[in-house]
């Protein structure tokens, strides 16, 4: 049973997500439109799973949902703090630095997170991932303390997003 | 008719916001003079700003009682892609050597940007010189 829902739909997540993108596409909340959404959410799945291999072996939704909220709010107070340094500071005063933040993340979904939430996050832009993938690149463009900066990285972002892909 | 003007109210709040934003990274992407930093202004402020911008469309759409939930399309993909452009634009920073050398990684080589094999490497600097 369990093989067979699995061949059916090898992605479920995307299945759904497909299907709310279809709804929202629609603008439009019918039987038929949901039925019209599940059919391209498992036939789009279907046909592109040779680009999917891998997939992560656990995701938890409600740790990823409190994540996201915690991101939105940072990426509020991070566009007011890049606002201000912006219009308040002048270019030689401002002290940009290297951060460099060794993963303990494996799985590349998770660093692809990681790497996204510290871009959209306060002052920081993720660069370049080392050959192995081992460490992450973080331009950081005002901070006295690099370390402090990757701490907070770590702390903040990455211990979530171990527990979420855990 | 009070739920109307509430909407038309937010929606222009959210405009104003949106338009602020969006002149304060046109500002930092003209003021900062390193290309790394100029990077930060329009990867955050840019994404608030348009999502302000399309938050104001949907109080708008609300209003005018035609609701429309195509904007946080607009944003999901706006603040999935945002990242991975700025990325590419880091990358191209590192690989021109226009910004100051990153410190090498701890336990790696290399970082994976200025890993280029040998031979790829000589066709490289026999296009800069």
């Amino acid at each position: 049973m369990t093989a067979a829902l699995r061949w059916v739909l090898p992605h479920p997540f995307l299945t759904l997500i497909l299907t709310i993108v279809w709804l929202v596409l629609q603008n439009d909340i019918s039987a038929g439109m949901i039925v019209f959404g599940l059919i391209l959410g498992i036939i789009i799945p279907w046909g592109t799973s040779v680009w999917w291999p891998d997939q992560p072996r656990s995701f938890k939704l409600g740790k990823m949902f409190s994540y996201g909220l915690i991101v939105v709010w940072d990426i509020m107070v991070a566009n007011v703090q890049v606002a201000w340094i912006v219009l308040t500071r002048s270019n030689a005063s401002l002290r940009p630095a290297w951060v460099i933040v060794p993963l303990d993340l494996r799985q590349p979904e998770a660093i692809t997170i990681l790497a996204g939430t510290i871009t959209l996050t306060p002052g920081t832009v993720s660069a370049d991932l080392s050959d192995e993938g081992h460490s992450l690149l973080v331009h950081a463009l005002d901070t006295d303390d690099p370390d402090a900066v990757r701490d907070e990285i770590k702390q903040r972002y990455e211990r979530r997003l171990k527990e979420i892909f855990a | 008719m009070s739920l109307e003007i509430l909407a038309t109210l937010a929606t222009a709040i959210a405009l104003l916001i949106g338009a602020i934003f969006t002149l304060v990274g046109a500002i930092g992407l003209l003021k900062f003079n390193d290309s790394m930093t100029r990077l930060h202004a329009p990867t955050k402020v840019g994404t608030v700003g348009v999502g302000s911008l399309l938050l104001a469309s949907v109080f708008h759409s609300f209003a005018n009682g035609s609701q429309s939930f195509h904007e946080l399309l607009i944003m999901a993909f706006l603040f999935v892609t945002a990242p991975i452009s700025a990325n590419f634009i880091a990358k191209v920073n590192i690989h021109k050597q226009s910004c100051p050398e990153p410190p090498a990684p701890p336990q790696d080589d290399n970082w994976s940007t200025l890993n280029v094999p040998e031979a790829d490497r000589i066709i490289f600097e026999d296009k800069l010189s």
